[in-house]
């Protein structure tokens, strides 16, 4: 128990350039606290979000992910949140399907108005990525490997 | 079996011999038993070679990408719904395809039927009706072919080409029997805690030869993402995370395309049954979209459209 309180997990958020980035820059100035575990990278639209970026952080040791974007009908580039929806949908499930934890990947809709929810979201994701302790899966253990080359 | 064979080869002939393609893809008899393999024939002569049995399990479909030619396919249910999905992402031109149409039986699994001999090593396979006549040194067995059909072919609901040009015989029922929504995800049954080592131990064996890869119609990017160096998202290793990223990745870009056509798990020299991972994302399509791929030249594939109401729940 006393290794998870201390535990202080690292999650990759990636943010709409025109909401959700936003919405973080406007709870900044607005000096809203919020936990500092979040590691932002900034993206055009949720419609440029690949499959490939959310395994690529989890390989990297990251313990949550957390894409977030513009509410349904306030994609910059019109519906680009729409179509990245079907993909969250499907690759959620298949994640889960082989065995992630529900409580490491999240998604939400937040707009650049809405400091308070960024605040609120934040803490929510991080609370659920801190009680499910370190990420596991699909880290690449190379120590081995490099042991056997150096002796 | 014969007399579709027989008509395949006469529908190639005269395609051929009138000039109408250039080159007819079927298949032909493997090189050992049960391993029937994908032929090219470009002439009358050659036309003979063809042939239909319950061992035909490469996807032909998968030869029509970037092939200039004017081109006839022997095509079953499976192989054309995948011509469906071509035509619907602008890969091949439907001018220049002659489909011809075999109603399928469902294919076997050589697996099982080595499985079921005890792996002796198998001279001939004789077909006869609903009877697979499997022959070997000082041995022969008769079995039941029904019993020994892949898993896809077990729940195939399409066994009727959905496009064709010309069939070789009558329409036979299009759904195979099995209760695809029983079989489709298997590990949906399992507690969450165990799924993450049933996924590891599944794929353990994958050695990475990507022959399921390559055995599949969707995939035909000139950069695969296993290939993409800068950056790399998939590590080339046999290491397990590399394994699981590729299979993850492999799986998701079918998602909404993938026909169950058991063509990539019938190429696996491992034996790894990749299908878990597609089933799952077609059943899930399937009831949130409502979408069967390969059905509708017109239809717009699921991931590429969306609609206001698309469940969302699990967003924030
Ligand atoms: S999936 Fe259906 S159409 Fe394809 S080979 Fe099997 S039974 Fe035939
Ligand atoms: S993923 Fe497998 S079953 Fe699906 S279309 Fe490709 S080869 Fe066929
Ligand atoms: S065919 Fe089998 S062994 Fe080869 S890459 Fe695919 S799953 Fe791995």
């Amino acid at each position: 128990m006393s290794d998870k309180e201390q535990f202080e997990p690292r999650i990759a958020a990636f943010f709409c350039n025109w909401c959700t980035y936003g919405g973080a820059d406007l709870a900044g100035v607005s000096r809203l606290q919020y936990p500092p575990n979040i590691r932002v990278v900034r993206i055009p639209c949720t419609g440029r979000m690949s499959p490939k970026f959310i395994l690529q952080a989890f390989r990297q040791g990251a313990d949550g992910i957390w894409v977030s974007g513009c509410h349904p009908g306030d994609c910059h580039y019109i519906a680009g949140n729409m179509y990245a929806r079907r993909r969250f949908a499907v690759l959620k499930n298949l994640l889960e399907y082989v065995g992630l934890e529900p409580g490491r990947i999240h998604f939400s809709w937040i707009s650049s108005a809405e400091a308070t929810k960024f605040q609120e979201t934040v803490i929510e994701v991080t609370n659920a990525v801190r009680a499910l302790g370190p990420a596991k899966f699909m880290l690449k253990d190379i120590a081995p490997q490099a042991q056997r080359e150096v002796a | 079996m014969q007399q579709r064979t027989e008509k395949i080869r006469e529908a190639a002939k005269r395609l051929l011999a009138e000039g109408a393609v250039d080159v007819v893809l079927g298949y032909r008899a493997g090189t050992v038993p049960m391993r029937e393999q994908p032929f090219a024939a470009r002439s009358v002569e050659e036309a003979d070679e063809l042939v239909w049995s319950s061992f035909c399990c490469n996807n032909l479909a998968n030869f029509l990408v970037r092939r200039d030619e004017k081109t006839a396919i022997v095509a079953q249910g499976c192989v054309s719904r995948n011509i469906v999905g071509l035509l619907q992402e602008n890969q091949i031109d439907r001018k220049r395809l002659k489909i011809i149409g075999v109603p399928c039986l469902g294919m076997v699994s050589r697996s099982k039927v080595l499985d079921k001999i005890g792996n002796k090593t198998v001279f001939a396979v004789e077909e006869q009706g609903e009877e697979l006549v499997v022959k070997g040194k000082g041995f022969e067995e008769r079995l039941n072919r029904k019993e020994l059909l892949r898993d896809n072919c077990f729940t195939c609901q399409h066994r009727n080409p959905v496009i064709s040009d010309e069939m070789v015989c009558e329409p036979v029922q299009d759904a195979a029997g099995g209760d695809i929504d029983k079989m489709a995800a298997p590990w949906e049954a399992l507690a969450p805690e165990e799924r993450w080592s049933t996924f590891k131990e599944a794929f353990a064996d994958c050695i990475r030869c990507y022959a399921c890869r390559d055995a599949c119609p969707l995939c035909y990017c000139h950069v695969c993402f296993v290939d993409e160096s800068k950056p790399q998202w998939c590590g080339k290793t046999q290491d397990e995370a590399d394994v699981q990223t590729f299979h993850i990745l492999r799986a998701f870009h079918c998602a909404g395309r993938c026909t169950d056509c058991g063509a990539c798990e019938s190429a696996c020299p491992m034996g790894i049954k990749m299908r878990v991972l597609t089933s799952k994302i077609e059943k899930d399509v399937r009831q949130m979209y409502g979408y069967t791929p390969g059905m509708d030249e017109k239809a717009t594939p699921t991931m590429s459209v969306y609609r206001p109401n698309d469940p969302q729940d699990f967003i924030k």
